[in-house]
């Protein structure tokens, strides 16, 4: 391989065949009774990624991380992390930590105890321990804090208390389940730009698991979606919004506009004929396609235009709609777009001109307009 | 303005209030008539009490029901914390819910049944193996523990369940072997549990008439059994001291109890909010 290939791949292992994954789970299933949480799951996760699960409640995201963290044995399949095979390794002696969606800070000790807890155990020597703690708990700013019980701290105050007794082993994996899900939006925000500094200082490899997408598409770097304890999808945050697989995918990630039809073909492109529009729509070429075959097109909110005037452009589609509702954000407007046959359209417009001469509004007749090639071909 | 109060609620309060409480008053009152028949007022005097300690067979009555009861709290709180953590813990056992059942039974068996099977019982030992030999303070001792321990093990259960799993967890994802989480981690967080379940162990046993009838042998009389046969021979003015003396004590008991309880629940909600399982 050539060596400018070699870097491109450093900060991306996955895309490199002969790159050896940290953690590799193998065919792994669990059951509890009749119900099965985790089915064949399969996985790949290479050192210093922060890898999410993202998935719904109950898609068994979380039972694949206790089976990480040791709390659950798989009912078949491997775990290895580092090469060693897990399946006999208790939870204590595994090289891994955990923060726990609640914290799971012992209410009994104070913050510096809680921080010492893991590293007493390890029979760490004292001094090492109290310097390691201070440098810990310096790092998530809390030094000052150290003598408190973990009810008179914050809520964010608790989760940073919890981050620094789950790293401050320097764990090869660290497993983190919904680990911003208790707090307020704006200190969600900052903690995950910190989580972020901190995962790249250490350079430990992160497992998150979370049901919200925006918050797995800002911190990973690759992203498994889950459902029905299956991995439906995995990929970086790009791939999986941009080119999801599935309608769920396309529906649980982001917003999305979808046309169900039959492929019908035209000189050198295909289109779509969807009952409900009088018009073919354009499919975009990349897509493997048969005639006659049932498919829906679908198209990103913010991947459409809208304009008072039409375009003329014939290398876009462009439909005449009229607006039922908008929402103005600040930053965006989001707009609903009724077009032919009942068919209802969400549509996001950068608001790029603070004094713009004529905003669209409610009932205005409007010209919307897309690229074949920004629409993405989905079976169900 | 404040809500006016319904005269009729406040009235039947006062008079369940009047029901609970005149006849301890009126005990309590005479338990300081100098008069040596007991519905006769002869004026102040703490003469009964004078008696009462220097009666030795009340003493000696009170010495074996404060023994049996520590015995009794003490090995119902370690019997009844094991049982709690079977319950709470084990996940899933064959028979697990006849166990919880069978756990709790004792709450609701009457004690004349209680009483009478542990008779049956050590009647049969005895004269299968020779133990026990004769019945007195390790029979009565015994039985009791038979029942306080379910209280604990219920008391137990609900503490553990409040607490939630995720603490021992997180210990033993830093490193903790099960028996550390134990030490570290569950009985610190039990302890409040363990102290309110002794104290109710203690009182349970303090208490108990029926059972300890059945069981005790001839010259081990608890305070209770010693009060009954004396109120059967005629009422005597120093039982009443005594009575008075009891309710002094149960009051004491029952105030730092409800002190503990309440604390216990702070906490419990404190931890609870803390674990996420509220």
């Amino acid at each position: 391989m050539p060596s400018q290939e070699r870097d491109a791949f450093l900060d991306r292992p996955w895309k490199d065949s002969t790159a050896e994954p940290f953690i590799r789970i193998e065919g792994v299933t669990k059951r509890f009774g009749t119900f099965t949480a985790v089915e064949a799951v399969s996985l790949d996760i290479y050192k210093g990624e922060l890898f999410s699960l993202l998935g719904g409640s109950g898609c068994g995201k979380t039972t694949l991380l206790r089976m990480l963290a040791g709390f659950e044995e798989p009912t078949a399949g491997h775990i290895y992390i580092d090469g060693v095979d897990m399946i006999d390794v208790p939870a204590y002696a595994r090289p891994v930590n955990m923060m726990f969606q609640s914290y799971a800070l012992f209410p009994h000790m104070s913050v510096e105890d809680n921080v010492a807890y893991g590293l007493k155990r390890d029979g760490v020597s004292k001094a090492e321990i109290s310097q390691r703690v201070a440098d810990m708990l310096s790092m998530v700013e809390l030094l000052e804090l150290q003598k408190r019980k973990p009810h008179q701290l914050s809520g964010g105050q608790r989760q940073r208390v919890a981050l620094a007794r789950a790293l401050v082993k320097r764990p090869k994996l660290l497993l983190l389940d919904e680990p911003l899900a208790a707090l307020d939006k704006r200190l969600r925000e900052q903690t995950q730009f910190e989580l972020m500094n901190i995962q790249d200082q250490l350079g430990v490899t992160f497992i998150v698991v979370t049901h919200d997408q925006e918050e797995a598409m800002t911190l990973s770097t690759r992203i498994a979606v889950m459902d029905h304890g299956q991995i439906i999808q995995v990929g970086e945050p790009s791939e999986v919004y941009e080119r999801p697989q599935t309608k769920d995918i396309a529906n649980f990630i982001g917003t999305i506009n979808m046309f169900d039809g039959e492929v019908m073909s035209s000189n050198d492109s295909f289109l779509l004929r969807c009952p409900k529009i009088s018009k073919p729509l354009k499919l975009p070429s990349q897509a493997e396609l048969n005639i006659g075959q049932q498919v829906t097109l679908a198209i990103r909110p913010e991947k459409i235009k809208m304009t008072l005037e039409d375009p003329h452009d014939s290398l876009q589609i462009t439909l005449r709609g009229e607006v039922l509702e908008f929402a103005y954000m600040g930053n965006i407007s989001i707009y609903r777009v009724k077009i032919e046959g009942e068919v209802v359209l969400q549509i996001t417009i950068p608001n790029l001109d603070r004094m713009a001469e004529r905003k669209i509004e409610w009932d205005d007749q409007v010209f919307i307009s897309w690229h074949p090639e920004n629409s993405l071909v989905l079976r169900d | 303005m404040p809500k006016k109060r319904s005269t009729f609620l406040l009235s039947v309060l006062c008079f369940g209030m009047a029901f609970l409480y005149i006849p301890m008053f009126l005990l309590i009152v005479y338990s300081f008539n100098y008069s040596k028949i007991v519905s006769v007022w002869g004026g102040l005097s703490t003469r009964w009490y004078t008696s009462l300690f220097e009666s030795e067979e009340i003493w000696s009555a009170l010495m074996l029901s404060l023994k049996i009861a520590i015995v009794n709290a003490t090995f119902a709180t370690l019997l009844g914390t094991l049982a709690g953590l079977a319950l709470a813990r084990f996940r899933y056992f064959r028979g697990r819910t006849l166990f919880t059942g069978m756990i709790s039974a004792p709450l609701v068996m009457p004690e004349v049944i209680t009483g009478l099977s542990l008779l049956l019982l050590f009647i049969t030992l005895g004269d299968l193996i020779g133990w026990p030999e004769k019945r007195g303070i390790t029979t009565i001792t015994i039985a009791h523990i038979t029942f306080s321990l379910a209280y604990v093990a219920v008391i137990i259960e609900s503490r553990l369940s409040g607490i939630g799993e995720t603490l021992e967890e997180a210990a033993l994802d830093l490193g903790a072997k099960p028996l550390r989480v134990m030490m570290d981690i569950t009985l610190p967080l039990l302890a409040p549990g363990m102290l309110a379940g002794w104290l109710l162990a203690f009182t349970l046993s303090l208490d108990d008439l029926v059972i300890a009838s059945f069981v005790s042998g001839p010259g081990s009389s608890t305070l209770p059994m010693l009060i009954y046969s004396r109120v059967k021979l005629g009422l005597k003015p120093d039982i009443n001291a005594l009575a008075t003396m009891i309710i002094l004590a149960v009051a004491i008991g029952v105030l730092i109890a409800g002190w503990i309880l309440i604390r216990q629940q702070k906490q419990r909600q404190r931890d609870a909010q803390l674990a996420g399982t509220e």
